[in-house]
């Protein structure tokens, strides 16, 4: 059977239920109870599990099973068409529902993080970038001749890296071993110093403070100690991690095993985003690797009774999952629903021990820090924000792909390298992060400034900015966990509000609801998803407010489309004349 | 300003605290009233509903899920926050299919008594007419997931009470519902009886026994009788196993 995770000495429940959706091409009744039983959980919890991950499905999906990628840099959208309407014509799809044949299902996704590639695509959870009307019919050729994945163009399946722009971490090559071996000569205290002296801050967005959170799962009382990769790089826009883990991996793994070392862990996991999951050979050939050099297992480089191993776990669609607690809740099996906090992970994580859940970025300068220094790593960035930052850039400009600048670069001066003119906006940080204005291009990257976890999105001036802000809204209502009432309605209210706005429904007052209804949900929510949500809305307001008020209709109140609300009544009596519609001047 | 070594300040007013309560345990200890919908005193607390969301100096927080701390200068009877929970109690209306008028449960109902106590008038906010599946499976227990708030208490009061684990919440987003723990998804093939805690928590018309319509007549309902902070101040669930 196609069962990668059976290398894994405990199998996971997430690897098990892609297997089985591999196998069946969806999760039947009786296999969710084959496994509850044999995981010995509660069948509940195996049918929540699979309600909540984007990836698994309760009715059947295509043999070819095809998302299109919905980001505003990789997604189907492009300037001239929209590509998954033109591919579910070509193959006589309806988007979300499979062929009755059962050949082939279409749907779209949030972003896969090939925003550098161009439009882009997971088939059967396999990435084909650089999507083209005559690529797609191509494709859609090869589907209709049921011509298997495997004698497919090779060529298609690549996905070139674009680093445009190398720092301190992108420069040279990590010697593994090395940051392991000045960790043994230097001892654990003076280790955890050296990360601290560094200044080095999480590399995710939150910017927590790297040696501190170390120290504090050291201090903290525990039967065993974790140390969590997050891999689960979900913020559209960011596909940094999906470089590093390509070309850094083993820097990666050295980083893990240094924090084991300075925390006392025997244990770590990288947690995979499902959408990287064609990165998984190549990340157990580098685990193996390490092993056989010495680097992983049992007394690691001669270290007696220095003994930790990485396991790898793969998600299955969820952004909420790169929410520390809710990626540990995921790492046991469960709903990646965020976990009330305090306590934090570093106290109480992975099966309620003391665990550090770090960026690959972060592991990465990590190992950096203890092979060359504190010193050397503290050249580059601010006093506040030490080291370089890698960014995804993309959108509208020439060169879109990885750059590392040292924190403290201006986002002009990124625009420029990356040839960006005639910017109308950028979004750091992703849609949760900020929205910023011409005007502010001279603030600089900086945890103090415009953060960014690594997403850097360059709107050009063609770009329609309310339909950036309907895709945000979207992708937060589609990726809200659904756990706290103001994040799981408010996110569909925003949605619903800013579609209303764009198609003519809007009046003064949804203005005003629009700011109401954000700040609800940004101060009442659970979570960091909650909290971040509404961000691009509110920016948009203060500085774009013309995007809004350009569509808004004077003296309008009625959000309400009689028309459109008789849709489902024309459907029932099977009538679509003109008859059946009202006279449709607004 | 100060308050002592184990005391908080809820809108000026001094209560005192024990080590591991919450800011709601020790608000209500105090007779004071923090809206809520999805805790009860006994019960491990979730903090989904959200209505207890306070205000810690700069910071908000649900009270339920928030540990008291010494000193804890805290903001929660204010227009502006009671301003916020009419709004979420308005996001809970429009999400389901919430039919007060024909309702069993009405004048029994904490989210209708919610409304009433936050001075909320309409809905506000456009309705989602969600479709949602009715189990009307088992002989004495109706499941209208309409009517559903996805305040966790029956899973919660089934696991931890009832020792049963009937249900659990599945779905993403806006798709979240309540599922039943048996191959069939059926409340009839669950061990699920009319006197499990389970059956008789539901703040809303979710969960109801059948047969027993309108046995006390509108006018002398819960809500009738009192107002949900006086329920609030009360509710306590006797545990088995509390020792």
């Amino acid at each position: 059977m196609i069962n990668c995770s059976s290398s894994f000495a405990h199998e996971h429940l997430l690897h098990r239920l892609h297997a089985i959706q591999q196998q069946y091409r969806h999760i039947p009744p009786h296999a969710m109870q084959q496994t509850a039983s044999e995981f010995n959980v509660p069948l509940s919890q195996v049918a929540a599990v699979v309600a909540f991950y984007s990836f698994f499905s309760t009715q059947p999906r295509g043999r070819f099973d095809i998302l299109f990628s919905n980001c505003t840099s990789c997604g189907y959208l492009t300037g001239e068409r929209n590509l998954l309407q033109m591919f579910c014509q070509q193959l006589q799809v309806t988007p979300g529902k499979t062929r009755a044949d059962g050949l082939v299902s279409i749907d779209e996704t949030s972003c896969i993080g090939m925003c550098d590639q161009g439009a882009s695509l997971l088939i059967n959870g396999v990435p084909v970038t650089g999507l083209n009307a005559a690529k797609l019919t191509q494709i859609a050729q090869l589907i209709i001749d049921e011509i298997p994945l495997q004698q497919w163009p090779g060529a298609w399946f690549d996905i070139p890296d674009t680093i445009h722009r190398r720092d301190l971490l992108l420069t040279e090559h990590l010697i593994p071993g090395t940051a392991l071996q000045r960790a043994f000569q230097y001892g654990v205290s003076e280790t955890l110093a050296i990360i601290q002296q560094s200044g080095l801050r999480g590399r995710g967005g939150a910017g927590f403070d790297t040696g501190k959170k170390w120290q504090l799962c050291r201090a903290a009382p525990g039967k065993a100690r974790y140390v969590v990769c997050n891999a689960d790089e979900g913020e559209p826009g960011t596909f940094k991690d999906r470089l590093l883990l390509r070309e850094y991996a083993s820097a990666l793994f050295e980083g893990m095993a240094l924090c084991a070392f300075v925390i006392g862990a025997q244990k770590g996991f990288v947690y995979l985003r499902g959408e990287y999951r064609y990165l998984l050979p190549h990340l157990q050939t580098t685990l193996e690797r390490r092993h056989d050099q010495g680097l992983l297992g049992n007394d690691i480089l001669g270290q007696p009774g220095f003994d930790f191993d990485i396991d790898i776990v793969v998600g299955a669609g969820a952004y909420i999952c790169g929410e520390e607690s809710a990626l540990i809740e995921s790492l046991e099996g469960k709903p990646g629903i965020p976990r009330i906090r305090p306590p934090f992970p570093v106290t109480h994580g992975y099966l309620g021990q003391p665990t550090v859940v770090n960026n690959v970025e972060t592991f990465i300068a990590a190992a950096h820090i203890a092979a060359r220094g504190s010193a050397w790593f503290k050249t580059a960035g601010t006093p506040s924000s030490a080291g370089s930052k890698i960014l995804s850039i993309s959108g509208d400009c020439e060169k879109s792909g990885i750059y590392e600048y040292p924190f403290g670069v201006t986002v002009q001066q990124v625009l420029d390298d990356c040839g960006a003119t005639d910017v109308q906006a950028v979004q750091t940080g992703g849609p949760a992060g900020t929205l910023l204005s011409p005007a502010e291009f001279g603030r600089a990257i900086a945890f103090d400034d415009a953060a960014t976890g690594g997403s850097f999105l360059v709107f050009g001036q063609q770009r329609d900015l309310l339909a950036i802000h309907r895709n945000f809204a979207h992708f937060f209502a589609h990726e809200s966990c659904g756990f706290c009432t103001p994040c799981r309605v408010g996110t569909q209210l925003l949605k619903n509000a800013l579609n209303n706005i764009a198609e003519g429904r809007g009046a003064a007052a949804d203005i005003d609801e629009l700011q109401h209804l954000s700040r609800i949900v940004q101060h009442q929510s659970h979570c960091g998803l909650g909290h971040t949500a509404a961000n691009h809305v509110l920016d948009g307001l203060r500085k774009f407010p013309q995007v809004f008020s350009l569509h808004l209709r004077p003296h309008f109140t009625a959000r309400f489309d009689l028309d459109q609300a008789l849709a489902s009544a024309r459907q029932i009596t099977h009538r679509d004349d003109a008859g059946a519609h009202l006279d449709n001047e607004r | 300003m100060t308050t002592g070594a184990d005391t908080i300040r809820i809108d000026g007013e001094e209560i005192p605290f024990t080590p591991g309560q919450t800011i709601m345990d020790a608000a209500l200890a105090a007779g004071i009233y923090i809206p809520h919908l999805c805790h009860y005193p006994g019960l491990p607390p979730s903090g989904n509903c959200r209505l207890c969301v306070v205000e810690i100096g700069n910071r908000s927080a649900a009270a339920c899920i928030t540990a008291a701390a010494a000193g804890q200068e805290i903001r929660n009877n204010t227009p502006e926050l009671n301003e916020a929970r009419q709004a979420i109690t308005q996001m809970l209306f429009v999400e389901g299919n919430h039919i007060c008028p024909s309702c069993e449960k009405t004048g029994n109902c904490k989210l209708q008594a919610m409304a009433y106590h936050l001075g909320m008038l309409d809905d506000h906010f456009p309705q989602f007419y969600q479709r949602r599946e009715l189990d009307a499976s088992h002989p004495d227990i109706l499941l209208d997931r309409s009517r559903c708030i996805l305040c966790d208490l029956c899973v919660r009061a089934s696991r931890d009470v009832d020792q049963k684990n009937i249900f659990a919440i599945a779905g993403r987003g806006t798709n979240a519902h309540l599922i039943v723990n048996t191959p069939s998804g059926k409340l009839a093939d669950s061990t699920m009886a009319t006197t499990d805690l389970a059956a008789n928590i539901c703040p809303v018309g979710a969960i109801l026994i059948k047969e027993k319509g309108y046995e006390v007549p509108i006018g002398q309902r819960i809500y009738d009788r009192q107002t949900i902070r006086e329920t609030g101040l009360q509710e306590h669930v006797e545990r088995k196993n509390d020792d």
